[in-house]
């Protein structure tokens, strides 16, 4: 069978049997093995994207080139390490009576479901249904943040659901003007909304309508990305989620969302001659960029700093496509894995520190490194690699987007330079006394699933020092692709 | 626009008007119940609307559009919305941030800068309803005008549905509606959208004792 086919009917099928079995005691397992199983075939697809080339599925319906191919894979694989995780971290949430096992199966099932909606954004050919697959994704994830349904926990939900809502509605009235532009070159098809049709005409679009189109797009994607002014609901729903939620919202759900803004900037750029798209995207980019790293100083919860964290670096990556160019969007898509591969190690290791000590407030939780000591270096060598310090991957990335910088905006240099600098102090200050220093803390019922923390940072450790060129060849060619 | 503008057009204009006109009696609404009639009666405009549109331009899944926003706009989510709030015992009415009259002239602001921004839109469409366009993106921007402003849950969720509302205008009046897959996929969304916040409802409830959500500013950064 096809790998693409197998890749969305794998968790489509495993979130509807969750739904209905999700109480019995091999559902856990089942979550893992859909993953396992949606990771490999994601694994099948890559392989064969990259030896033949772009290809369609379901008639035109479906697209998968060299640039989404990439996220697809990253998407598979955090999926599966956060299934991973999520196993024995359930099971003490469940042990610590925070949830019941019913809530367990809304979790498991809608896991499940978040990972199809999400491999169906990124795969989609159509605008309009990159748009449905979008929102779908704020709906089944919306119900998993108010799991503990705590006073917290509902109020973040609910600021989720209506600023997505209201951000994801500017994005439909972007579709719609794209659409209005498309219709006019490409006729009353059922095609004026297929990416792969409309790039061919990208040139002859109407610049005034792709203008407006791209301004409510930018926005409304731009919510889900985290982007300043409407990134509000990012940091409660990390906060008040359980952690693997959090982890494929950092890791997955953002970077979703900002593949579908260079989707639609692809378009833009060819039908407004100019760095209009460019110039907002890097506008937005350094406001949330230097927003977030003043905020973070300003955190007691350490769920809520590290979401902070993720505003930052989605407002650096979002800069660095705004730059353009073959380099910066080369450094993008870098900074874009490693970020979804540190990020997720940090909020394992930070489940699991959370859940020895009994709380989320940092100036509670100390000494990790004595409790448990692949934790507290976990978490030490995690956020020391989303610091950006060598020889780890986002040391690479932020260097090259930071040269890029000085090269061809030379303004923006000194914005970047304190933003990162601000962000260090803040963020180092408070995990180096969590990690070491003396502490009081207890055993847990379930042991910890230590294994994918290390993994992703192995991985980040590997490419900081070596990428390797067929990885380059891959980034090289939808870095080109972006223009 | 020139007076020999057709009837048909005449009769779009007339039902985006009367969505503008229902838009605005929302925003002035203090009553829950009759807040759901009014964006009941904004969902049969809508309704009607597009089937003028349909039968004059002899688009045939533009009646598929109608009969979708008919049945899902003007009847289940209605009904379903009545029902919850007769579940949860609401209190009627409805209180907002701003007073009303100052809400109705924020909003009269905000429809000129929606015709402002849709005017160079508008001129370059060649369809019979593109007057309305302007009236959609007004539409849209009331509807997030009364989601500020109101503090309850249910009203917030009213302008959601509302801002729906606004952006099928928008699709009918620019390009005679979305291909038929994207439309299908957008109302199966607002559907389950409107399925979850039913269930949120008792969450809220069950947790706070209101539907309140000044009860909900906990979370602050500080």
């Amino acid at each position: 069978m096809d790998f693409f086919v197998l890749m969305l009917a794998i968790p489509l099928v495993s979130g509807a049997l969750l739904t209905v079995f999700g109480e019995r005691a091999w559902a856990p397992n089942l979550n893992i093995i859909a993953s396992l199983g949606t990771f490999l075939a994601a694994a099948g697809l890559t392989a064969e994207i990259v030896a033949n080339g772009p290809r369609f599925a379901f008639g035109e319906q479906f697209f998968i080139d060299s640039l989404n191919v990439f996220f697809v894979a990253l998407t598979a694989f955090v999926g599966l390490t956060t299934s991973i995780f999520s196993g024995p971290y359930m099971k003490n949430e469940a042990a610590h009576g925070r949830l019941t096992i019913p809530r367990l199966r809304l979790y498991k099932s809608m896991y499940q479901l978040f990972m199809f909606t999400m491999l169906m954004a990124l795969t989609t050919n159509n605008l309009g249904i990159l748009w449905v697959a979008m929102e779908a994704a704020t709906l089944t994830t919306v119900l998993l943040v108010s799991l503990y349904r705590t006073s917290a926990s509902l109020e973040a939900a609910w600021k989720y659901f209506i600023l997505c809502g209201v951000g994801i509605a500017q994005a439909l009235f972007g579709t719609i003007l794209l659409y209005f532009a498309a219709e006019r070159v490409l006729g009353e098809t059922g095609n004026a909304l297929l990416w792969t049709h409309l790039v061919e005409v990208k040139g002859e679009l109407e610049p005034t309508v792709m203008a407006l189109s791209f301004i409510f797009l930018l926005v409304g994607y731009g919510t889900k990305v985290g982007l300043a002014p409407l990134h509000n609901w990012l940091p409660d729903a990390h906060a008040e989620g359980p952690t693997p939620v959090s982890a494929v919202l950092s890791g997955l759900l953002l970077n979703v969302a900002l593949y579908a803004i260079l989707r639609c900037k692809v378009l833009a750029d060819g039908a407004i001659h100019g760095d209009y798209a460019g110039n907002l995207m890097m506008g937005f980019g350094l406001a949330t960029l230097l927003m977030a790293a003043f905020f973070l100083s300003r955190q007691k919860d350490v769920k809520r700093m590290f979401a902070y964290s993720s505003i930052e670096h989605m407002g650096l990556i979002t800069f660095a496509f705004g730059m353009g160019g073959a380099v910066a969007n080369f450094a993008g898509l870098l900074h874009m894995t490693m970020h979804s591969l540190t990020k997720s190690a940090i909020f394992f290791a930070v489940g699991h520190a959370t859940q020895k000590t009994g709380t989320q407030l940092m100036e509670n939780i100390r000494g990790l490194i004595r409790i448990n000591p692949l934790i507290g270096w976990g978490l030490m060598l995690g956020t020391l690699a989303i610091l950006g310090m060598p020889p780890f991957g986002v040391f690479a990335s932020e260097f090259m987007i930071l040269t890029h910088a000085m090269k061809h905006h030379p303004w923006a240099t000194p914005v970047l330079l304190t933003a990162l600098g601000v962000a260090f102090a803040a963020i180092f200050g408070k995990v180096q006394p969590m990690v070491f220093g003396e502490t009081e803390a207890k055993r847990l019922p379930h042991a910890p699933a230590i294994t994918p923390v290390f993994l992703h940072l192995g991985i980040v450790l590997m490419l900081g020092v070596y990428i390797p060129p067929y990885l380059t060849r891959w980034f090289h060619e939808a870095a080109r692709m972006l223009g | 626009m020139s007076a020999t503008i057709s009837f048909s057009a005449q009769l779009i204009n007339l039902f985006a008007a009367l969505i503008l006109l229902l838009a605005f009696a929302m925003l002035a609404q203090r009553r829950v119940m009759q807040l759901i009639n009014l964006f009941a009666y904004q969902g049969l405009a809508l309704c009607l609307s597009t089937l003028v549109v349909a039968v004059s331009t002899g688009q045939t899944h533009l009646y598929w559009s109608a009969g979708l926003t008919l049945l899902l706009k003007a009847l289940l989510l209605p009904w379903i919305l009545h029902r919850l709030v007769r579940r949860l015992q609401v209190k009627w009415d409805v209180e907002s941030l701003i007073n009303i009259p100052t809400t109705m002239l924020v909003g009269i602001g905000l429809v000129i800068v929606a015709f402002n921004v849709a005017h160079p839109i508008s001129e370059l469409s060649s369809t019979i309803t593109r007057g309305t366009l302007a009236i959609a993106l007004a539409v849209v921007m009331l509807a997030f005008l009364m989601m500020i402003t109101r503090t309850k849950a249910i009203p917030q969720v009213v302008g959601f549905l509302a801002m729906e509302n606004g952006l099928f205008l928008a699709a009918t009046s620019a390009t005679y509606g979305m291909p038929m897959v994207v439309e299908l996929g957008i109302a199966l969304d607002v559907l389950v959208g409107a399925i979850i916040l039913g269930v949120f409802f008792f969450q809220i409830r069950e947790q706070f004792d209101s539907l309140d959500i000044r009860h909900m500013e906990r979370l602050k950064d500080n």
